[in-house]
């Protein structure tokens, strides 16, 4: 008796496993081979419509030429790194040459002069991005949480944030241009105005969505939080720190992957609007060359525009998941 | 001491201003620049070479000139950055540093030590237009039509749109743009007006009494708006004609070298207080495009094809290879597949074709004054002295002659600096035979059927 149960207790535990690990293999199958389905039908799709359009400048690409245009762009990268190592060198032979000719003569060394590579313009809109992001975040989250506290302060700034919030940043943009060549004046400037303009245009479309979510959330505290804190006597900062910004996280968070998903839409747009270095100026650049690797340029830029802005809501998600107490609300 | 500098500087002005060539001395050693860490910009077209190939041949380098280049969006943006130093020089239309000076449009001082290129424009008419042009154009024993094809063809077009009520619109990149003045210059030979300006009531479109309306576009976006309807046809730089043929949407008929021959298109403009401020960087700046013009026209264009290559890089001009050799290497196509020989549609060095002649200068300045965009008659010493004060052989002189001492330059490719005084001879090959005398720009402009004349304000 004591032989046949366990038998019995271990055969039915390796079914329930095998039945365990067979729905595992075909859930996560399924998860991972619809999506997979998509893509495939998506790029046949786009294949096939492809061939069908004909351009002023050509064929219009399809996957396949635009995946080639990812290895050229990548080589000439490499080829720009190659030129700027070479730069240095005859800069260094150069300014040698002078010490020898002139003693009082102090080196310097000048930076590359040579054009940003493809890589270097994703780094370029990352940077800016991310600058005007914080700098929204800074501004927003403060003023929202006062919002939320106070009704009067809300009624006041109410109409004010609806007016701005649907503002293009197109319309944003002239005037950031000519406020920062008329404030932002110095000899020896810490950083190009054209990054100062792209980030206060990227600041002023992606402050208000955060306001307006900091606001709702710390209007919605739940009463017994703030009875709680009333009955502790928690002076003010204690109480926004301790109760407020705590239980209107989430809301926050909602606030923040929305503008930075506005952000980086902004972004492009006023690259590309301003001649300012980034991805929008790379699109522009390609749409004036018209040559006949033009489209597939442009292409890539889109795909990868797209991969940086899913990664920037993805990275924001975990970042909400790891420091919000309300999970649930962290997967909407 | 200070006295000393005082005078000389004013002895200096007044020999440059009253045109007296000042021969450079075999001087002393060119000092190293002031200012090493430069910004040029340029528009995206082909003529911008110069500087292109200073750049990636190592010419500015050499001059100890760190030179970043920049493509700008139109030439107002390049203009006003020029003005407000975000660019420390730039590729601009010969017209520009002249009107700023002048005060039409924004006004700033800005100077010119060196021209860039002659020639290298062309108009292009839509395939509807062109077919519509065609059966009024004589044609050779082969059937391809007889060149310079005039704008006499297409009066009867314009006419047409005329009488249906429907504006005929063509596109030009700049109101003070070599471009605008060539397509008025063809239309107008043609019996076409072009409309006058009238600044002095606040009317800049230049459509007063225009047959063709032309507005501005800037050059990269002309094939696209031609491919819109919004415009028939336009006259810019290339790679913007050769594209039209390639795409497949227009057709080029006249090339500038036909409206005027070896005439002068971009130069090199800074302000006149970069060039006082930091003297050695202009004269080493110099230097650098006139080597780099030297190897663009040397042994008989044999350079061309490399630069083509660089040009096609998407930080120049960034066209395909193909469209930009075809007018760089000594050939034009008109229609898809009449392919003619212009060995000179591009001339970056020849024929003295970067010394800054003051001729050149008064060129447009009549152009200007013919259609309205100066609007009072004015004495042709004042022609004279606007021309000095913009067109800056001296500092040429220096940059060349100082290549020449080193052995980089041959003396008899440049003109005779002793004796030189900026007026070229005469011109004919005009489209309409008319003969251009810079020296008297008053009675060349009442040579012209359609235009202002002495005496004439709008």
């Amino acid at each position: 008796m004591s032989n046949t149960r366990p038998l019995i207790e271990e055969s039915k535990d390796n079914i329930v496993w095998l039945d365990n690990t067979l729905d595992f293999v075909l859930s996560s199958a399924k998860a991972l081979a619809i999506p997979f389905v998509g893509i495939v039908v998506f790029l046949i799709l786009w294949t096939a419509a492809a061939q069908s359009v004909k351009t002023s400048l050509g064929q219009f690409p399809g996957p396949a030429q635009v995946w080639e245009q990812f290895g050229s762009l990548y080589t000439e990268h490499q080829a720009a790194r190659q030129k700027e190592a070479e730069f240095y060198d005859r800069q260094e032979v150069r300014n040698a040459k002078r010490l020898a000719d002139d003693p009082s003569y102090e080196t310097k060394i000048r930076a590359f002069t040579g054009k940003e590579t493809f890589l270097d313009q994703i780094v370029t809109s990352l940077v800016t991005v991310m600058s005007g992001f914080l700098l929204a975040a800074v501004i927003a989250i403060p003023l929202g949480i006062a919002v939320g506290l106070n009704k009067t302060l809300n009624a006041a700034v109410n109409p004010i944030i609806q007016i701005f919030k649907p503002v293009s940043p197109l319309a944003w943009l002239p005037l950031v241009t000519i406020l920062v060549s008329a404030l932002y004046v110095t000899d020896d400037p810490m950083v190009a105005k054209a990054f100062i303009v792209s980030m206060i245009t990227v600041t002023l479309c992606c402050v208000w969505p955060m306001v307006i979510n900091t606001s709702v959330g710390v209007a919605s505290i739940d009463s017994d939080l703030v009875n709680v804190s009333r009955v502790l006597r928690l002076p003010a900062l204690k109480h926004v720190q301790k109760i407020v910004i705590p239980a209107s996280i989430p809301m926050i968070f909602t606030g923040m992957r929305l503008s930075l998903g506005i952000a980086w839409m902004v972004l492009i747009a006023a690259e590309m609007l301003a001649q300012n270095p980034g991805l929008g100026k790379f699109v522009w650049d390609e749409f004036q060359n018209g040559s006949s690797s033009s489209l597939s340029r442009i292409m890539a830029a889109v795909v990868v525009i797209g991969i940086i802005g899913f990664l920037l809501d993805r990275g924001m998600l975990l970042l909400q998941r790891w420091l919000s107490w309300d999970k649930a609300s962290a997967t909407r | 001491m200070k006295q000393f500098k005082v005078v000389k500087r004013l002895v200096l002005s007044v020999l440059v201003f009253t045109g007296v060539a000042i021969n450079p001395v075999h001087a002393e050693k060119l000092g190293y620049p002031e200012k090493d860490e430069l910004t040029f910009g340029f528009i995206k077209l082909t003529d911008m070479a110069p500087i292109a190939i200073a750049y990636e041949n190592g010419y500015f380098e050499e001059e100890g000139l760190y030179v970043t280049i920049e493509a700008q969006a139109n030439w107002k943006v390049l203009l006003d950055g020029v003005i407000d130093g975000r660019l420390d020089g730039a590729h601009m239309l010969a017209g520009q540093p002249i009107a700023a000076t002048m005060g039409y449009g924004t006004k700033a001082h800005i100077i010119t030590p060196f021209s860039m290129d002659l020639n290298g424009n062309a108009i292009t008419v839509s395939n509807d237009i062109w077919a519509q042009m065609k059966p009024n154009i004589p044609k050779m024993a082969d059937g391809r039509p007889v060149h310079p094809i005039k704008a006499d063809a297409l009066k009867p077009v314009v006419d047409k749109y005329i009488a249906e009520g429907k504006p005929f619109n063509m596109g030009m990149v700049f109101p003070v743009s070599t471009h605008n003045y060539e397509l008025r210059y063809w239309l107008a030979a043609g019996g076409i007006h072009p409309g006058f300006y009238a600044p002095h009531k606040g009317d800049t479109s230049g459509k007063i009494l225009a047959e063709a309306l032309l507005s501005v576009t800037p050059p990269p976006q002309m094939p696209s708006t031609l491919e819109a309807g919004t415009i028939y046809g336009y006259c810019v730089g290339e790679p913007w004609n050769q594209q039209a043929v390639f795409k497949g949407i227009g057709v080029p008929v006249v090339t500038d070298y036909e409206i005027w021959k070896d005439n002068p298109e971009k130069v090199f403009g800074i302000t006149a207080e970069f060039a006082e401020k930091y003297p050695n960087t202009t004269i080493r700046l110099t230097r650098a495009l006139i080597r780099a013009a030297m190897w663009l026209d040397a042994n008989d264009n044999a350079n061309r094809p490399a630069a083509v290559k660089i040009l096609s890089k998407s930080n120049y001009v960034g066209a395909d290879y193909d469209v930009i050799a075809n007018s760089m290497t000594g050939t034009f196509e008109y229609e898809k597949g009449d392919k003619r020989d212009v060995p000179d549609f591009n001339v970056f060095f020849r024929y003295n074709a970067t010394y800054p002649f003051y001729s050149d200068a008064i060129w447009y300045l009549t152009q200007m004054r013919r259609w309205g965009q100066i609007s009072d008659d004015m004495p042709d010493d004042w022609y004279f002295d606007l021309a000095k004060k913009v067109y800056r052989p001296d500092l040429y002189a220096k940059a060349a002659q100082s290549l020449i001492d080193e052995k980089k330059a041959k003396a008899e490719d440049f003109p005779d600096f002793a004796t030189e005084d900026g007026f070229k001879d005469p011109q004919k090959h005009f489209i309409d035979n008319i003969v251009y005398d810079g020296k008297m720009p008053n009675a060349y402009i009442d040579t012209f059927k359609i235009g202002l004349k002495s005496g004439d304000k709008i």
